[in-house]
């Protein structure tokens, strides 16, 4: 069953690759790494308890945080060119 | 099945590493240095370098992505076509991998009992629970067995932290001041008529 589920999350990652080569536009790219991310996370998942070693599920864990974060933050950076933006501030860079 | 696994992760790494090269747009590059620092940590997991990955994922997937974008902004988004021929450079990489491959040769198996790394230190590390009482074996090497190396290290993190701590409040503070100085000689409003549009000038020239 893992062997089945690990096969799935590979064609998913394979599929979110293809996406970032070819995408036409940035925001392809960005949400393709965000999909591989998130592939990511259900790997690392799947191959601890197909290892038969679940504590290391913690990796996955900070995987999620860290994949949310990062889009957050290129979101951002193409939003206002800037990460030192507050989000109440709806100008950006003109304030 | 660990077999297919390794065969497709180093596969879509290899396959990532070589669009890398090919790109001429820089932003799509930072984004799949991204796409390779996500396999290379499952890479990693697949090898049982859980620590690596840890660090992979504090460092590359999150941090560096973003640094690279910032240093996107400041020069051009587009690769130049490189001047000279790209062969020599082609040959110097190989012949760097190939001696790379040639010094591993001598090395044991992945995983091999009879390594000399598991055969001096590593048995003392793990009985250690007598002489130093801490539970986790990682958290007794690193602080109690290195623990003056642990500390130097420590030092040296900290001092960088200090160090562009020191630089960033000067520049800004540098700005702050510039920006006073504007305020009392003119209008603000039409300091620098170059940043008039700065909100959506990345995200068009991203677009490809």
């Amino acid at each position: 069953m893992y062997a089945v589920a690990i096969v799935s999350v590979l064609a998913t990652m394979f599929l979110a690759v293809s996406r970032a080569f070819a995408g036409p536009t940035v925001f392809d790219r960005i949400l393709a790494v965000n999909t591989f991310g998130t592939a990511t996370v259900l790997f690392i998942s799947v191959y601890v308890f197909m290892g038969g070693r679940p504590d290391f599920l913690d990796l996955a864990l900070v995987y999620a945080l860290l994949n949310f974060i990062g889009t957050i933050a290129v979101l951002k950076f193409l939003q206002f060119g800037n990460l030192a933006v507050g989000g109440e501030d709806e100008g950006g860079l003109d304030s | 099945m660990t077999f297919v696994i390794d065969i497709l992760l180093l596969a879509m790494l290899a396959a990532t590493a070589i669009t890398i090269t090919r790109l001429r747009s820089l932003f799509a590059a930072a984004m799949l240095t991204g796409v390779y620092s996500f396999l290379s940590a499952c890479w990693m997991t697949a090898l049982d370098a859980v620590d690596v990955a840890f660090t992979e994922a504090a460092v590359g997937a999150g941090i560096s992505t973003v640094i690279m974008l910032a240093a996107l902004a400041l020069t051009t988004r587009e690769e130049k076509r490189p001047k000279h021929s790209r062969i020599l450079p082609l040959f110097v990489v190989c012949a760097t991998g190939a001696v790379l491959i040639y010094g591993t040769l001598d090395m044991p198996r992945f995983g091999d009992p009879a390594a000399p790394v598991h055969q001096t230190v590593a048995p003392r590390y793990l009985q250690s629970y007598e002489e130093t009482h801490i539970p986790n074996v990682v958290t007794s090497v690193l602080a109690s067995f290195r623990g003056y190396d642990t500390l130097g290290e420590t030092a040296v993190v900290f001092t960088a932290g200090i160090g562009v701590m020191l630089l960033l409040v000067r520049s800004k503070r540098l700005k702050q001041d510039r920006k006073s100085k504007n305020n009392e000689s003119e209008e603000p409003a039409q300091d620098n008529p170059k940043k008039k549009d700065p909100k959506n000038h990345i995200a068009e020239n991203c677009i490809l």
